[in-house]
């Protein structure tokens, strides 16, 4: 039997993990961008902020996804469902893209541009949201999809502690050393991935400011 | 209510310093009077303070000691934002938004000021055709204009709100010498129509010459004279000395090669 085949006829398995997989990374990227943007404006404009901020972000970014799921574990509430515990794992890692890419979006607006705005008398909430935003968002799309790209490889790993998603195939692939199932895992997070990083890009490049 | 005096000076510095945090003094007890309609022209070199002295009018930076008052009342305890809208700033790198058209950012003031849209339209035209551009160019953006037309909108978004005072930083200090020289021209014939209070940042003496009805010569943060244009040229002043000299001989060494 050729892969194929075997898709075709795994397809509704197929389906709800991708859909599985998609959702714990859409969770993730959004809480993730809810947190994220406010702490990379918070170090953008108060540099105090920037090294605290940056520097935690850095560092969950360096823990072992493994070992990662493995810290939350016991921790309350969230690690008494696997999904709970996935998305949040998830929403650490895409964190640093986030922060990182609105930091340098706001510090990259041309500061004369902002010297004019403030000369002008805008409030600091005009100057950020008129702005300094949307002068920056282009940036902040790419940091946002360079951490869909990085959840939806993730994700895959969530499996491992119950969460599901298309790691499932993967893990019980590797546990039967079946390679049709490892494929029926790995092909649809790599299109997932790859459509994301096509999609964003191409929202990014429309957002570009002049 | 705040009164505003008619008669007393628009703008005046008292005792003012500033320092900055690492202990450098940028000013030293200044003491300046901007009266109603003149063109004060800051000359110096750079370093010499005369940007702070701008920035400290419009409270992009607050005094360390002493005082600034705009229209009688100490800028200290008037609202900021308010403060900075009844001022048009203009600055060398102009700082137009780039995302914004040629309409939206001379419009920006009058719209957050909640303007009709109307008013704002018809009162983008006619600051267009003040600074001599087409009122086509109003929905171009910034990177589709020349330099000298970018500082034209600068200035028009600066007096889109009709403000009373006008700062401006080098504003033409980036152009070449033939776009300057139309830019000086149409700012005079400009601030005779508008008769607005212009503080004037350059470190052009002949720009200080031609636009300043006083000319205030900074150094090392200090104020060392104010002098009308005329007596400046006569000035006894060792540093005034040196800077029409300076500029004096740039002149006549180009009318000697051209004798020879």
């Amino acid at each position: 039997m050729n892969v194929f085949h075997f898709f075709l006829q795994h397809h509704e398995e197929i389906l709800e993990l991708t859909l599985e997989h998609l959702w714990l990374v859409g969770i993730s990227t959004v809480l993730a961008v809810l947190i994220g943007i406010p702490l990379g404006i918070l170090s953008a404009h108060w540099p105090v902020w920037n090294k605290p901020v940056l520097g935690t972000a850095n560092i969950i970014q360096t823990i072992p996804s493994l070992a990662l799921f493995g810290f939350l574990l016991p921790v309350p509430w969230i690690g008494a469902r696997a999904d709970r515990l996935a998305i949040l794992a998830l929403t650490l890692y895409a964190l640093l893209p986030v922060i990182r890419n609105t930091y340098t979006g706001i510090r990259g607006v041309d500061p004369s541009v902002v010297e004019a705005g403030r000369g002008m008398g805008l409030t600091g909430r005009q100057l950020l949201f008129q702005v300094e935003l949307p002068l920056a968002v282009s940036v902040i799309l790419s940091g946002i999809r360079v951490a869909v790209v990085v959840s939806v490889g993730l994700a895959t790993i969530a499996a491992a502690i119950g969460a599901g998603g298309l790691g499932e195939f993967i893990f019980r692939g590797l546990a039967m050393v079946n390679n049709q199932l490892i494929l029926a895992g790995a092909v649809p997070a790599a299109v997932l991935a790859l459509s994301a990083d096509f999609g964003l890009g191409w929202l990014e490049r429309r957002l570009q400011p002049r | 209510m705040r009164t505003i005096s008619t008669n007393g000076p628009v703008i005046e510095f008292r005792d003012v310093l500033y320092v900055l945090p690492n202990g450098q003094m940028l000013l030293r007890s200044l003491n300046l009077q901007v009266q109603r309609g003149e063109t004060l022209v800051l000359l110096g070199r750079s370093g010499s303070g005369k940007t702070t002295t701008l920035k400290l009018i419009n409270r992009l930076l607050n005094p360390s000691g002493g005082e600034v008052r705009v229209n009688g009342a100490p800028t200290a305890e008037s609202d900021v934002i308010r403060l900075r809208r009844s001022i048009g700033y203009v600055i060398q790198d102009v700082g137009l938004f780039p995302h914004f058209t040629v309409e939206r950012n001379i419009g920006l003031v009058p719209r957050i000021e909640g303007w009709s849209s109307n008013r704002i339209h018809s009162r983008v035209e006619e600051l267009l055709q003040m600074v001599g551009l087409d009122r086509e160019i109003a929905s171009r953006y910034p990177h589709q204009l020349s330099g000298g037309q970018r500082q034209r909108v600068g200035v028009a978004r600066a007096l889109a709100a009709d403000p009373s005072i006008l700062l401006m930083d080098e504003p033409f200090g980036a152009l070449d010498a033939l776009t300057r020289d139309q830019l000086q021209r149409e700012f005079l014939s400009l601030q005779q129509r508008l008769n607005k209070t212009v503080v004037f940042v350059t470190h052009d003496l002949r720009e200080a010459l031609r636009l300043g009805s006083r000319i205030a010569l900074m150094e090392g943060g200090r104020l060392v004279t104010v002098l009308p244009p005329q007596d400046f040229l006569r000035s006894t002043d060792s540093l005034a000395a040196a800077y029409v000299q300076a500029f004096g001989e740039g002149l006549n060494s180009v009318a000697t090669r051209g004798s020879e």
